[in-house]
């Protein structure tokens, strides 16, 4: 268990020390992203523009149009929807190297509740030309994730949690942007998932070898561009899909998935992620059990499957 | 100051012919918004002519002064400018937003040299400038950064977020003008969303205000040596412009915001602006 934001932050300070061009800025949320550590290291590199999150876009824009590779941080409620214009226009539009990186996403911000809980922001973003968009599993592959982008031109966005997140990778296993990663293999059924959901359905897996299902899973953590080939083909070897994403079921990684295989090789699937409401105030596993993101969803939405295939 | 008569004359002729092309411009692409183009004449023209460091030969010139024309739907004036200074052919006015051409209806980054910020949705190219005026200061750059907003564009929560971030910076490598026409798409800014006392607003987010006639060469230029003088504080030229500036029936005619001549209107404003069409 291990906090994505500390792995960020780390990679941030590395970045800091190989590359003078890496810049950050902020919204008065320096603090939780722990990107004031940045700040403290590179004193001028960091910009806290306070609670203006569209001038932090803006701003980015601006550092970037000078040859800056900037990464622009806040609470991910803040940093896409209510930026949604700003983004699209000076960021997007132009395709410029700005990296927006956002904390707080999902349900597991917990108490602080639905305003606060961003459950669209991969669907957003993924929906604008230009941009990709990157769901780390855990803290290593956020580390990763975050020298990835450094130097893939254009923009980016990444979204990672508030909490801390079970460790499902490790740095070894690496990461290459849009190349998603079989976990587990297996040839009964195909568990697709990113970001905390890929610790639960490595759980999931391990509860279906009790009940001699062999399930394989894959962590697509890149959701644009998304590794179709990886999808197609475990669909071919498994026949069933099960997705699982913290995020909305209306446009995430689940429906890009749907999208894939009904085009390209229909098999049944389920997706299992926020079934279209807002989210409401509570611990965060007792909110990842009220909206069914749990492993026993998944092993009941495998069989289901399994039962169709 | 003193800026000599011959240098004055020199631009006016070249802002006159930038008028003759916005009102081509727009009547060959049968839409586009010749009002706030022409209200913002003097101004860009003053810039590129005069004011900014820069070099049509090399648009990449990282240490070039920045323009961005935040008030992106004014394009045709800038790129009837940017013709002037040779950045693009003249005939490549003529595809002003039509289909294939890099002339889009509201400036985009990467296809027409000399533009050095998309532009479109309003109240976002103030934010740009602080990050380029923020650059060039921590590279230790002396190009500086210049940013015209709209008088409408001032109803915008984003610009007074950035007016706010410049000040705090001390962004004194920025410098804003604001074309004052006082008409927005609707009506008067007065009767939409009254923004005055807009210069006071702008000294009390510690901004250095400078008010000017916007269509006076000599009192532009002036304006912009104060700017590049001034330390410590971003400066905002408040430019008191007129709507349609040069064309008698679009003068304060709020229609004309959005709307491009028709034939006799073309003829009639091109015989105004003296051109012969």
């Amino acid at each position: 268990m291990e906090l994505q934001r500390k792995f960020y932050s780390e990679a941030l300070l590395s970045l800091g020390k190989e590359d003078p061009r890496v810049v950050v800025v902020g919204a008065d949320t320096t603090g939780s992203l722990q990107i004031n550590r940045f700040g403290k290291a590179y004193p001028s590199r960091l910009f806290n523009v306070g609670i203006s999150e569209q001038n932090m876009i803006c701003v980015a824009a601006g550092l970037a149009l000078s040859g800056k590779i900037v990464y622009a941080s806040t609470f991910a409620s803040f940093g896409t929807a209510l930026v949604y214009n700003q983004i699209r226009q000076s960021i997007a539009y132009p395709n410029l190297n700005v990296k927006i990186v956002c904390s707080h996403a999902g349900v597991t911000v917990g108490p602080d509740g639905a305003t606060h809980q961003m459950i669209e922001d991969v669907g957003l973003m993924c929906g604008l030309p230009n941009m990709k968009v990157i769901v780390p599993a855990d803290a290593p592959q956020t580390y990763l994730a975050t020298r990835a982008i450094k130097d893939a031109p254009g923009p980016f966005y990444m979204r990672i949690g508030r909490g801390e997140f079970p460790t499902v990778t490790s740095m070894d296993l690496g990461f290459e942007i849009g190349k998603a990663q079989i976990l587990r293999e297996g040839k009964d059924i195909t568990l697709i998932a990113n970001g905390i959901m890929l610790s639960v359905c490595m759980e999931a897996a391990e509860k279906l070898k009790t009940e001699n299902i062999d399930a394989e899973v894959i962590n697509v953590h890149t959701v644009k561009p998304i590794d179709t080939a990886a999808i197609i083909q475990s669909a071919r070897k498994t026949g069933g899909v099960i997705t699982a994403e913290e995020h909305t079921v209306i446009h995430g990684l689940g429906s890009q998935v749907a999208c894939i295989l009904s085009e390209h090789y229909p098999v049944p699937m389920r997706r299992i992620g926020v079934m279209d409401r807002f989210g409401e105030s509570g611990k965060p596993e007792e909110l990842l059990r009220k909206f069914g993101l749990t492993a026993e969803n998944v092993v009941s939405a495998v069989m289901d499957v399994i039962k169709r295939k | 100051m003193g800026i000599e008569s011959s240098e004055v004359m020199r631009i006016k002729e070249a802002a006159q012919r930038v008028r003759r092309r916005v009102i081509r411009m727009t009547y060959l692409a049968g839409s586009g918004h010749p009002g706030g183009s022409l209200s913002a004449t003097e101004i860009i023209t003053c810039l590129y002519l005069k004011v900014l460091r820069h070099n049509p030969e090399d648009p990449g010139w990282h240490d070039r002064d920045r323009f961005i024309l935040s008030k992106g739907h004014a394009c045709p004036a800038l790129y009837a400018v940017l013709a002037e200074c040779g950045y693009i052919q003249e005939e490549e006015l003529w595809t002003l937003r039509k289909l294939g051409s890099r002339l889009q209806g509201h400036p985009e980054l990467n296809t027409v040299p000399g533009i050095d910020a998309p532009a479109g949705s309003e109240g976002q190219g103030l934010g740009i400038g602080c990050g380029m005026a923020l650059a060039a200061r921590l590279e230790g750059s002396q190009r500086r950064v210049y940013v015209m907003l709209g008088d409408g564009e001032c109803d915008a929560g984003n610009t007074w977020e950035s007016a706010l971030f410049a000040a705090h910076q001390k962004l004194d490598n920025l410098t804003a003008i604001i074309d004052r026409n006082r008409l927005q798409q609707d009506d008067e800014c007065v009767r939409v969303l009254d923004t005055e006392p807009l210069a006071e607003k702008w000294r009390a987010f510690n901004w250095h205000v400078i008010e000017i006639d916007g269509h006076d060469i000599s009192q532009i230029l002036d304006a912009f040596e104060n700017a590049r003088s001034n330390k410590g504080r971003p400066t905002m030229i408040v430019a008191r412009t007129i709507k349609g500036k040069g064309v008698s029936f679009m003068e304060n005619n709020v229609s004309f915001h959005g709307k491009p001549p028709n034939q006799e209107e073309y003829e009639r404003a091109m015989r105004e602006l003296g051109g012969n069409g």
